[in-house]
């Protein structure tokens, strides 16, 4: 049996084919990512037909949108029956939105002075580095609104930050960003977050700028007092700050009692705040201080001790079990009845107490979480090193702990920035109090329902996505570390 | 050469409270406990200077008087003769049917939306991504007055379907949608041997009949597949089982629907659901359904992709894999968020005071609060109530844990 010996084997490969329509470019994915199969087409096409609606809707809203009346007559006048938007009531209203109705208009540059300033504070506690490009953009962003204020023009500044901080993101989406680098956010800066809670008050309360001057002498007396007895124990230190800060403040007290006019802004009451700066006062002031009041918490519920864990527990779990609503009416109604005769604390401080209290009982929570998430071996390697309680916490524990919720700390974080609306329910006028209250019950303005609630819609979801992307990034930062 | 049987003994120094760590945490207890102590003996020293001085007490007297002001939505009777307390019930029922219709809904849309963002499809995926972003980073309360807002801008007044030239009509003259709320037919029995709430406790009891007999029918097909290794076809015994007998007692009652119908300037009859009940319910459903949304699709995506596969190598087919392998090891991811969701929702009900609804905010903290200008006792109710409902929660939830709990050994 024998083969045949003629064969033919082809020595060269043929030229690669391309692959069929279906499966390359565009039709390929659009094979397989919306028209795969007869259930999803279908779905698929009521989506584009729910779009479709949803633009068709909104487009003559937008488009035809009057900018420049100053009343609902006058704007349906100009639209003569037209689709469109009365956009103008946020222009005529927008220091209204931004600053409440009372806050006096000649001062406005002064919280936005402070908001700038906030966003300069807070950049070295979020960021170890930030791109080239952005830093430069937020110069240019913060040069543009500082001159706005010099030229008394506070209400141009949010636009021109949302305006630049779009113009920053268009560059960095186009690649601008990449051959500008990136550079480190200097560790100097801290000393304005550290000044910041001071100048922040005084900026938008006004007063002396002694006030808050005594409160940061204290501050520093207290640490001083603290990094002395230190060394005897952290108790000692600790009682010892106290010790130092209060006397600084008694004494402090004579002085701004007697020179009530050094250098002083025009006062201005609590009861003046509002629009969109009550809700950022009123996040940023209680997110801060539950933080340190939370690890406390979390730290006394993790405790051995049993009395002091069950202090803990019984605040924590009461604070959780009540709608934050009751407990502005606490603080609307009750309050005053457990504080001594006489005293009269102002209404924004006694909603600041209670929603402090209501968000570090869920910030003890989540750093609960990051402590129980830590293997036991952290502590025992402490113990073994013959640190005291307060140097383990210090040292080895909380470092690792306050990483691992830091996710979390930002929901709460987010999540009390939105409760911060509720402050409308005890007659206090945040934004969402300026819309229902002065601006929809004002005749020029009665029924404008879509465009107040869409500005406020839009601004609330700027802040509180920005947080959230936030915190996934840095969630995949310290990802990183582990891997 | 000595031997000692006992370290030496010391005596008692003082500074041992503060240095010995025997004794400091005992220091550090008596220190807190007395600071404790002296707080809130401050607090409750001033509030009974406090009251002395206005002329006040104490008292839950006022629960047992007249209200004096009128409920629009209701579950159980009340007039404005009623007593405080008898307000305060209607309240705490509001709470509890709009909590419960919330989580009903928030579940449904939620678990739907959760699993659509793991869709195939592109633009589902995107559609979803964006209305949980949208609806997670906007304060609830702008959702409710967003839609208290659709109905006194958007929906017709009952006027508007008046007359010959009516701007508005009803849905096949049965649902009528205004910017009062909602209207819907109302089932009720004819003829029938029983009236009423009996009626319906009848139709209850023939479902719960059709249950159990249905869930004897499951195990007899279990054990004869057990037997057999055949599972006998029994959906139709099932779907008979519960629709016949079903059918036979409504039949037997004489079932017949009520329409709303416009009587002067309201509609009259049917089921009425008003306005604030359906913003503040929608409203919450859809914030909540948005973490809902996110819980769903975290607990899907925490089984292994593994698990599938060796579900599938095994030989089980797509919904088996899904009801027998994936969900119940997913549900033990799920539910426990959820039931925080729940918990959440029902606290955020207390927003219902913004529209108008009276939940128990409403009435026992808001009017009976401001009437009687007892303060502290209504407050003190109103937080009982929430935290009632907080820790039964919890403590539901506390049981599921431990029953749902990983069996290590």
């Amino acid at each position: 049996m024998s083969k045949s010996d003629l064969s033919f084997v082809r020595t060269e490969m043929l030229p690669e084919q391309a692959p069929p329509v279906t499966e390359q470019g565009v039709v390929k994915w659009l094979r397989e990512n919306l028209f795969a199969g007869p259930i999803n087409t279908v779905m698929t096409l009521i989506s584009l037909v729910v779009i479709y609606k949803i633009l068709v809707g909104i487009t003559p809203w937008l488009a035809n949108g009057v900018w420049t009346t100053s009343s609902l007559a006058e704007c349906r006048e100009v639209l003569q029956g037209q689709t469109g938007g009365c956009f103008s009531v946020l222009t005529e209203r927008w220091n209204q939105l931004l600053f409440g109705f009372k806050y006096p208009v000649e001062e406005y540059w002064r919280p936005t002075l402070a908001f700038v300033l906030l966003m300069v504070a807070i950049t070295p506690v979020l960021f170890q580095e930030l791109p080239r490009l952005f830093v430069a953009a937020a110069a240019v962003i913060a040069t543009v609104v500082l001159v706005e204020l010099l030229a008394g023009a506070a209400g141009l500044a949010v636009p021109t930050v949302v305006v630049g901080g779009l113009g920053y993101w268009v560059l960095a989406r186009f690649g601008a960003a990449q051959g500008w680098g990136s550079m480190a956010v200097s560790r100097k800066l801290l000393l304005v977050t550290g000044l910041f809670p001071f100048v922040g008050y005084w900026l938008i309360w006004g007063g002396t700028v002694l006030a808050p001057l005594v409160a940061l002498v204290g501050v520093l007396a207290g640490y001083m007092a603290f990094r002395r007895f230190e060394a005897a124990s952290f108790a000692m230190g600790f009682l010892a700050a106290l010790v130092a800060a209060l006397v600084v403040w008694y004494l402090g007290g004579f002085v701004t009692a007697a020179a009530q006019d050094a250098l002083a802004l025009p006062e201005v009451p609590s009861r003046d705040m509002g629009g969109f700066m009550l809700n950022m006062m009123l996040g940023t002031v209680c997110v801060s201080l539950s933080l340190p009041i939370g690890i406390v918490l979390a730290l006394g519920r993790q405790s051995d001790m049993p009395i002091i864990k069950w202090i803990c527990v019984v605040f924590i779990e009461f604070i959780r079990g009540v709608p934050l609503i009751t407990l502005l009416f606490v603080a609307n109604v009750v309050l005053a009845y457990f504080l001594p005769p006489g005293t009269n604390f102002d209404l924004i401080l006694r909603v600041i107490i209670m929603i402090t209290m209501f968000s570090s009982a869920y910030i003890a929570e989540v750093i609960r979480g990051g402590l129980a998430a830590l293997p036991a071996g952290q502590y025992e390697a402490a113990d073994s090193l013959g640190l005291d309680y307060a140097q383990s916490m210090r040292l080895i524990i909380l470092p690792q702990a306050l990483k691992i919720s830091i996710p979390g700390i930002v929901n709460v974080a987010v999540g009390l920035f939105k409760d911060t609306t509720l402050v409308s329910v005890i007659s206090m006028f945040d934004l969402v109090g300026m819309i229902r209250g002065p601006i929809l019950a004002s005749t020029e303005w009665n029924g404008v329902y879509w465009e107040l609630w869409g500005f406020a819609v839009v601004l609330f979801f700027v802040v509180c996505y920005g947080i959230s992307q936030y915190s996934q990034w840095l969630e995949r930062q310290l990802q990183r570390d582990h891997r | 050469m000595a031997t000692y049987s006992d370290p030496p003994a010391e005596s008692f120094k003082l500074s041992q409270l503060i240095n010995d760590t025997r004794y400091r945490s005992y220091t550090f207890q008596v220190i807190a406990l007395i600071g404790i102590l002296l707080l809130v003996g401050y607090l409750i020293s001033n509030l009974i200077n406090n009251l002395q001085a206005a002329g006040l007490n104490i008292s839950y007297q006022f629960l047992g008087e007249p209200a004096g002001y009128d409920i629009n939505q209701r579950l159980i009777e009340y007039d404005s003769q009623s007593t405080h307390f008898t307000a305060a019930i209607v309240g705490v029922l509001n709470t509890l049917l709009v909590a419960v219709l919330g989580c009903a809904m928030a579940t449904v849309i939620g678990v739907v939306v959760g699993v659509l963002r793991l869709s195939r499809n592109w633009l589902i995926r995107t559609l979803m991504s964006v209305y949980v972003e949208i609806f997670r980073n906007v304060p609830v309360l702008i959702w409710i007055l967003i839609i208290m807002a659709v109905f006194t801008a958007v929906l017709p007044q009952p006027r508007d379907f008046r007359g010959a030239n009516a701007t508005a009509s009803m849905v096949g003259d049965m649902f009528a949608f205004t910017g009062r709320g909602f209207y819907a037919p109302m089932p009720y029995f004819e003829t029938g041997f029983a009236q009423g709430a009996v009626g319906w406790a009848v139709v209850l009891v023939v479902l719960l009949g059709s249950w159990l007999a249905a869930r004897a029918v499951g195990r007899w097909a279990a054990r004869n597949q057990e037997a057999t290794g055949l599972r006998p076809t029994t959906w139709h015994i099932t779907a008979g089982l519960w629709l016949v007998p079903l059918a036979v007692v409504l039949y037997v009652q004489g079932l017949a629907w009520e329409y709303p119908a416009l009587k002067g300037f309201n509609f009259q009859g049917g089921i009425f659901a008003r306005a604030s009940l359906i913003a503040l319910w929608f409203a919450l459903s859809i914030y909540t359904a948005a973490f809902i949304a996110e819980n769903v699709r975290a607990g899907i995506l925490a089984i292994s992709k593994g698990q599938t596969e060796a579900a599938a190598s095994l030989g089980l087919r797509p919904n088996r894999i899904m009801n027998l392998v994936i969900l119940p090891q997913a549900l033990r991811v799920i539910i426990p968020p959820l039931i925080s969701q729940y918990l959440n929702l029902t606290k955020n009900s207390s927003l219902a005071i913004a529209v108008g609804y009276m939940d128990i905010t409403g009435t026992l903290g808001g009017i009976t609060l401001n009437q009687t200008g007892r303060a502290i006792e209504c407050v003190l109710l109103l937080m009982l109530f929430y935290l009632t409902i907080s820790l039964a929660i919890s403590a539901v939830m506390n049981v599921y844990n431990n029953a749902v709990k990983l069996k290590e050994r």
